[in-house]
């Protein structure tokens, strides 16, 4: 018998330990089938008192539950509400799978030699830049060469859904958020958990609630991940507005609504567009760590790569995601540093 | 006496988390250190009564942390009292709902800031044309009005900058122009020229004075500088840990200081430039025999180059052509001296 026995025995609670089910019935633990294996019973000291965890307590008296019907708890919970959960889930976040469909359908259909010149335009356009423009091109010209441009493709078709969405959701969350100070105290430990939650673990919940053919599966994954600066930002973009600006905006009798069109989003626009930049980045890391759950683009090859040792392939992808990271970082910045310079004061 | 334009009764305000339950103490007499130190609020404002006529520019004089801004703050409700009342034209303003408070602000009343506010993402003339635009005309309609309102402050041409490419005088000169497009009759100023180089300073006080000459306006001017202050002033209030010092006549405060605070201000200012020559007169007099004449507007620094130095004249005092007094030099250069400067020198003398 185990060191708590004594509790149990002064409580006089013995009978009622023994009674129900009795101690024979429980699943054996490490400890026990180590114990078994070795033949003899531990001799613990005072020195070596095991920590009093449900394990432990369960040796002493069965009725106590063993410690992994915590996690076996959550498991059957998490699956009882998983189908109210997913049916209420799955309509609304049909537009997600739709989108992604659409946009994957659009990107890899759309011939090369359009695609590429109109991004190499776009570069230009956003940018004004013509060496930028340059390295779009060449970029996605060197990516083709390769055989990488589908994989190219599937992954700009992704980030380019989830960083939308990211924003149409994130700006209004971050500006209800710069309104309510008590809504912003809600919100930011929600934030931290998102930020701070290893990516993997919640593609965990999504594999059940969701079917792993459909793309919103991944989609919700990145969104998840990358919303979190697009709305820090622009909660913050709009609480630093200089104070005597919002006085004077109320001084001549702006509306609410006016004030936040013409003055706030304006004002906060250089800080919204630094969350923009990192949600893009984000959307970008997890995009490869998506292709998990079936997410197509370049993040499969790097999969490729780890499960076969296939050096070469998952180098090359590696680089490949490099440069759309340095694509997407250098455009979103350059359109930033134009906003920033037409406002200065 | 006309009615008042804006009249403020009682009013109160306190800062804090629960200020109507410290209000009685703060009208049962408690001090702004004392509630703070004892109740954690701040006391902004102290029965705070002032009336403002129309057409006249009063001015709002105090030390930083004296509660000017928040004074001014209550006449378009940016900050709301405590307790009290501010009418305006005749109605309790505190009683508007949103929608009328937004139509006083858009056709009643304008602002002008310190540190000038302007919208740095409009050009010159959207911002001088904040108010109509927020009002919803369209641009047929507010252009011509902003940009003769930019002709009108010095800025023609400059409609298609943006702010940040003036200067620091320019930007004010765009956020009168804004106030004056708005076609209120009410300005409120908040230190609108302490951030500005004195040259320039002097330029803005000149080109106000100049305005409300031709526009006959309410302004309400805030300064912690009593030179401007006694440029502009028709009607003076001097205000310390929020509460009103005393208020009145700006020469009648100059010459009869009822407080060491306003002692203090008064001390280090050049007396010559700002007494007039009807403030320190004797009034009726004789003026037989009496050659030089002086305007009661005239400055006492006017009346001693008139004198040429020589310190037996006697000036007749005129007004609008017509004698009210006489002045004799030895008053004139006895004035420069304020009252209780004046003891100090005796006290060192008699040593
Ligand atoms: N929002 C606020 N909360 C607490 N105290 C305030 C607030 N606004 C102003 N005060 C206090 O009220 C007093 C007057 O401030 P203010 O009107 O800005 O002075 P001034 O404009 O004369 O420099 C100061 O002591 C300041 O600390
Ligand atoms: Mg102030």
């Amino acid at each position: 018998m185990a060191n708590f026995d004594w509790i149990f025995n002064t409580l006089g609670l013995r009978e009622w330990c023994d009674g129900d089910g009795g101690g024979g019935n429980a699943p054996l633990s490490m400890a026990d089938l180590l114990a078994k294996a070795s033949g003899e019973a531990p001799e613990t000291s005072l020195w070596n008192t095991p920590f009093p965890s449900m394990d432990v307590l369960n040796d002493a008296c069965s009725v106590f539950p063993q410690s992994r019907s915590v996690a076996l708890g959550l498991e059957n919970g998490f699956l009882g509400i998983k189908d109210s959960l997913s049916a209420v889930l799955d309509p609304i976040t049909q537009p997600l799978s739709w989108a992604l469909h659409n946009a994957l359908w659009f990107f890899e259909t759309t011939p090369w030699w359009i695609m590429i010149p109109l991004l190499t335009l776009l570069a230009l356009l956003v940018s004004r830049s013509w060496l930028l423009a340059a390295f779009v091109g060449g970029s996605f010209v060197g990516l083709a060469f390769i055989d990488y441009y589908d994989y190219t493709m599937q992954t700009l078709a992704i980030i380019f859904v989830c960083t939308l969405i990211c924003i149409l959701l994130g700006v209004p969350i971050g500006i209800a958020m710069s309104r309510s100070d008590r809504f912003q105290n809600g919100m930011i430990p929600v934030l931290d958990m998102l930020q701070t939650l290893p990516p993997f673990v919640y593609l965990i919940p999504l594999i059940f609630l969701f079917s792993v053919t459909e793309p919103k599966l991944y989609g919700i994954a990145i969104i998840l991940y990358a919303i979190v600066p697009v709305v820090r930002l622009t909660n913050l973009g709009i609480r630093l507005v200089d104070e005597e600006v919002i006085e004077a905006a109320d001084a001549f009798g702006m509306t609410k609504r006016q004030k936040l069109y013409g003055v706030q989003i304006p004002l906060a626009l250089p800080n919204i567009m630094a969350g923009v930049n990192q949600t893009i980045m984000m959307s970008l890391a997890m995009v490869v760590i998506a292709s998990l759950v079936s997410a197509p683009g370049l993040g499969v090859l790097v999969l490729r790569g780890i499960r076969n040792l296939e050096l070469g392939v998952g180098l090359l992808s590696g680089l490949g995601i490099v440069l759309l990271a340095i694509i997407l970082d250098r455009l979103t910045k350059a359109a930033l540093a134009r906003v920033n310079a037409a406002q200065k004061s | 006496m006309t009615e008042p334009k804006i009249s403020i009764r009682n009013l109160y305000k306190v800062f804090g988390p629960r200020p109507q339950d410290v209000l009685s103490k703060v009208k049962d007499g408690m001090g702004k250190t004392e509630l703070l130190k004892d109740h954690g609020h701040a006391l902004g404002l102290n029965n705070i009564n002032v009336d403002m006529a129309p057409g006249e520019i009063t001015v709002i004089m105090g030390l930083s942390g004296s509660g000017k801004s928040t004074l001014i703050r209550h006449l378009n409700r940016l900050i709301e009292p405590t307790s009290g009342e501010v009418i305006v034209s005749g109605e309790d303003i505190l009683t508007y709902n949103a929608a009328q408070l937004r139509d006083m602000r858009r056709k009643c009343m304008s602002m002008v800031f310190q540190k000038f506010a302007l919208l740095p993402h409009r050009t010159v003339l959207e911002n001088a044309a904040t108010a109509l635009i927020i009002d919803g005309l369209p641009q047929a309609e507010w252009e011509p009005e902003a940009t003769r309102w930019l002709e009108r402050v010095g800025l023609s041409g400059q409609g298609g900058q943006y702010p940040h490419q003036l200067s620091g005088g320019m930007q004010q000169r765009v956020g009168i122009a804004r106030a004056l497009t708005s076609n209120s009759d009410i300005m409120l100023m908040d230190e609108a020229f302490s951030a500005l180089d004195p040259l320039i300073r002097t330029d803005m006080q000149d080109l106000l004075l100049e305005l409300q000459k031709e526009l006959n306006k309410t302004i309400v001017f805030i300064t912690h500088d009593l030179d401007e202050a006694l440029k502009l002033a028709d009607h003076l209030v001097i205000l310390k840990d929020g509460q009103v010092i005393q208020q009145g006549e700006p020469q009648h405060i100059l010459i009869n200081p009822n407080d060491p605070y306003i002692m203090d201000f008064i001390a280090d200012i050049n007396r010559a430039r700002v007494l007039r020559a009807g403030t320190v007169m004797t009034k009726g007099g004789d003026t037989t025999g009496l050659s030089h004449e002086a305007d009661a507007s005239a400055t006492l620094e006017d009346l001693i180059a008139a004198s040429d130095g020589n310190t037996n004249v006697t000036f007749i005092v005129t007004s609008h052509g017509e004698n009210v007094g006489t002045l004799s030099m030895t008053d004139v250069v006895k004035s420069l001296v304020p009252a209780h400067t004046e003891v100090v020198a005796d006290f060192r003398t008699s040593r």
